[in-house]
């Protein structure tokens, strides 16, 4: 019973309750929006009347799910370790630069040409991300600043980068900086009939094949986590930083190989749209901002890949939903503002649920080790209280 | 279920627990802390969302503009996909809006438009999702929906696509409308030049993209061939190609109140809705500024504005979008264009009559242009 309610409160309870609270706020928020709450929700279902235009938009939901997933992910590595890297946006941006022109100007046979080129993406992503933690231990930098930082700059560093030596020599002048196109090898292949098994019709693109590389990273990370003495390490170093430094743990190398790993995955996070769609870096249609929503996604997963998963999948529910909100008259920021409600009240909730099981702990170790003076309080009122 | 499983039975510890004067209901007790605490993020949530609503800004709402249909042809679907901001940004997207209207009014279309989401990751799905539920010609403002409207225009090749702004595209059925902002630009960069008093001027760019430089490039230009002992001091709200100078109003005030303790008494800031930054700052310091796409002599929502704009660069997104639905409405597969001074694609505003004084320069300048004499530079 005790396990049941254990389960009950850190569980389930929750997101039922955080979903159930954020629902209720939209609402209101809707209302005041002067947009009627129930005909948005509906809305939010709507996947266009065309067969073809219902794949379009399951394909653009699990597409979109990818890249949130990763960065999640890559967040939650540090956060597990009591690390902020908030400069996943940063590393993920050098990353997909690095590899896209990887892949336009080395020449690989084909079937090493995506290994290596996730593999290049990983690095430049780790790499970057070694700066902070090199900063951090050996000069004590708290991450939050320096990771900010190195947001800004990978800004210039890029802009730099696609106006010299990554710049598509075939590109006039004054033209915006892309890199070469990636040579046809490195194309990340998708799949053309995903939905087939649905009875949907074939999107008018491929889905994105990256969708197995996340997947795959995602069970490495979980089972990483839970089953090796490198993921115990980490949740050790992350809960306790004393006691895991006493029994042996270096907080020094833990948190470097915490960044590095998170540095590497968020150097995924591009890669599908630079092998997968856009077959190149373009500066100005490379999406942005992952890096930060992947934060609310990382903690309205409870940093848990598969939490991460759902909440990748709500949040990129949503963002597909954006035009077809518009359809009823409601502005797209209300997903914005909808992804914000979510993780508030998860944290909020959870907060305020986590406090409500400690207390029950303590009257239950209360009532198991009984101070002296409360021993002669009568305890046949309890049938009494309970039946109440 | 649980939850009522939980409450009874951790009622009955706490009530073990307690001393016997406190008995009653302790279920009841246990209650209260957590329905105010629900209350308590209730109330904190709405405030972060009313927070959130405000920053965003701009009431986004999408309409669908009908009228009758012109002369009883076909009627035109014309779908419209914003940039970031969307619609009621005040600037850039407005004048699209502008002439869309215009293209129903006047020639009976119908219209769909679609504003990406705030990170503008999804302007692909707006494509498609025009593009499926018929509409033709589909129009994309801004040069981002380079790539994205290059890959879709190939899944649709049987929809005429229209990119307003951005480099050229090499897919059939996309149409790029560009615009040679360096003319019109070089026009400002005149009038600055001849109404400064300090000799010395601003630009402040949205970024350092190939569009903004070439309103940088032409501003500098027209600047020195007035006077070239005046400085012109260059900030750009973000590196390469980064979007987010476009809606940085904060940075924009930072910049122009800066130029103007430096001396500079005219600044012009072509950076999207930053604009808002930049004419406070130039209030403040009882500056001038120049606009930027439309007239915002006439646009500008504060009217403690408008004495303050010099003149405005005027870029006629309007003209590109009617234009681009009057000739596919009459003959079908459209052609890259570029807007320029010639055919007033760009030009510089006299509202406000600031400017009135030195138009038979600005004019004799336009008209070298426009004849080949002066040939302004992209960058």
């Amino acid at each position: 019973m005790t396990r049941f309610r254990r389960v009950a409160v850190t569980g389930f309870l929750p997101a039922v309750l955080a979903l159930l609270v954020a629902v209720v706020l939209l609402g209101i928020v809707l209302r005041i929006l002067g947009a009627d709450p129930l005909t948005s929700l509906v809305a939010l279902f709507d996947f266009g009347e065309t067969p073809r235009a219902q794949a379009n938009q399951m394909r653009s939901w699990v597409n979109g799910s990818v890249p949130l997933f990763l960065s999640g992910l890559a967040v939650s590595i540090g956060f597990r370790m009591g690390l902020f890297n908030i400069g996943v946006e940063g590393q993920y941006r050098i990353a997909g630069l690095v590899a896209a022109w990887f892949a336009a100007t080395v020449a690989l046979p084909a079937f090493l040409a995506i290994p290596v080129t996730i593999v290049v993406g990983m690095a430049t992503g780790a790499l970057y991300a070694l700066i902070p933690a090199v900063l951090k231990v050996s000069r004590g930098v708290n991450e939050v600043i320096t990771t900010i930082m190195l947001n800004s700059i990978v800004g210039g560093l890029i802009a730099y980068l696609l106006r010299g030596p990554f710049r598509d020599p075939a590109l006039g002048d004054s033209a915006s900086g892309r890199t070469a196109g990636v040579r046809e090898e490195a194309w990340f292949p998708g799949f053309d009939n995903p939905f087939g098994w649905l009875g949907m019709d074939t999107p008018s693109r491929p889905l994105g094949g990256f969708l197995i590389v996340a997947v795959l990273v995602g069970v490495i990370v979980a089972v990483g986590l839970s089953r090796t003495r490198f993921g115990f390490n980490l949740r050790a170093s992350g809960s306790n930083p004393e006691a895991a430094a006493t029994s042996g743990v270096g907080a020094s190398r833990m948190i470097v190989q915490a960044m590095l790993i998170s540095g590497a995955i968020a150097g995924l996070v591009g890669l599908p749209q630079v092998l997968g769609d856009d077959h190149g870096y373009g500066a100005e249609s490379f999406a942005l901002g992952f890096g930060f929503s992947g934060i609310a996604v990382a903690l309205l997963g409870r940093n848990h890949p598969l939490g991460i998963g759902l909440a990748a999948i709500l949040f990129a529910f949503l963002n597909r939903s954006g035009p077809s909100l518009q359809n009823v008259n409601v502005p797209p920021s209300v997903v914005l503002i909808a992804q914000g409600v979510i993780v508030l009240s998860v944290v909020i909730v959870n907060e305020v649920l986590r406090r409500r099981l400690l207390r029950m702990e303590d009257r239950k170790a209360a009532a198991d080790h009984p101070a002296p003076p409360q021993q002669g309080a009568p305890s046949g009122t309890a049938p009494a209280g309970a039946s109440a | 279920m649980p939850r009522r499983a939980a409450g009874a039975s951790s009622g009955a510890r706490y009530a073990r627990n307690i001393r016997a004067s406190v008995t009653p209901t302790p279920s009841v007790l246990e209650e209260i802390p957590l329905r105010h605490s629900i209350k308590a993020t209730a109330l904190l949530a709405a405030v972060a969302l009313g927070l959130a609503a405000c920053s965003s800004g701009s009431s986004t709402t999408t309409t669908t503009t009908t009228a009758p249909a012109a002369g009883g042809a076909t009627t035109v679907k014309v779908g419209m996909a914003f940039d970031t901001g969307g619609r009621g940004d005040g600037t850039f997207n407005d004048l699209a809006v502008k002439g869309l209207e215009r293209a129903a009014k006047e020639l009976g279309v119908t219209a769909k438009e679609l504003s990406p989401n705030a990170d503008g990751t999804n302007r692909a799905d707006l494509l498609r999702q025009l593009a499926d539920s018929a509409y033709n010609p589909i129009i994309g403002v801004g040069y981002a929906y380079g790539d994205p409207m290059d890959q879709v225009a190939k899944e649709y090749p049987k929809v005429q696509f229209v990119r307003i702004d951005g480099g050229p595209s090499t897919v059939a059925n996309v149409a790029v409308m560009d615009f040679a902002e360096q003319e019109g630009s070089f026009l400002v960069g005149v009038a600055a030049a001849l109404k400064s008093k300090t000799k010395k001027v601003g630009f402040i760019g949205g970024n350092e993209s190939m569009v903004i430089n070439k309103f940088g490039a032409g501003f500098v230009q027209g600047v020195k061939a007035v006077d070239p002992a005046i400085v012109v001091a260059d900030k750009r709200l973000a590196s390469g190609d980064e979007g987010k100078g476009f809606g940085d109003t904060q940075g924009a005030k930072v910049a122009a109140a800066g130029m103007y303790q430096d001396g500079a008494d005219i600044v012009f800031t072509a950076a999207g809705g930053s604009f808002a930054g930049s004419f406070p700052a130039a209030k403040d310091a009882g500056k001038l500024v120049i606009g930027v796409d439309s007239d915002q002599y006439n646009t500008v929502s504060d009217a403690t504005w408008k004495p303050l704009v010099l003149t405005s660069m005027v870029k006629r997104v309007d003209n590109a979008v009617f234009q681009s639905i009057q000739s596919f409405r009459s003959g079908g597969a459209l052609k890259s264009h570029s807007f320029n001074l010639k055919d007033d694609g760009v030009g510089y505003s006299q509202s406000g009559g600031f400017v009135d004084d030195i138009k038979t320069q600005l004019e004799d300048y336009k008209s070298k242009i426009v004849s080949g004499a002066i040939k302004v530079n992209e960058k």
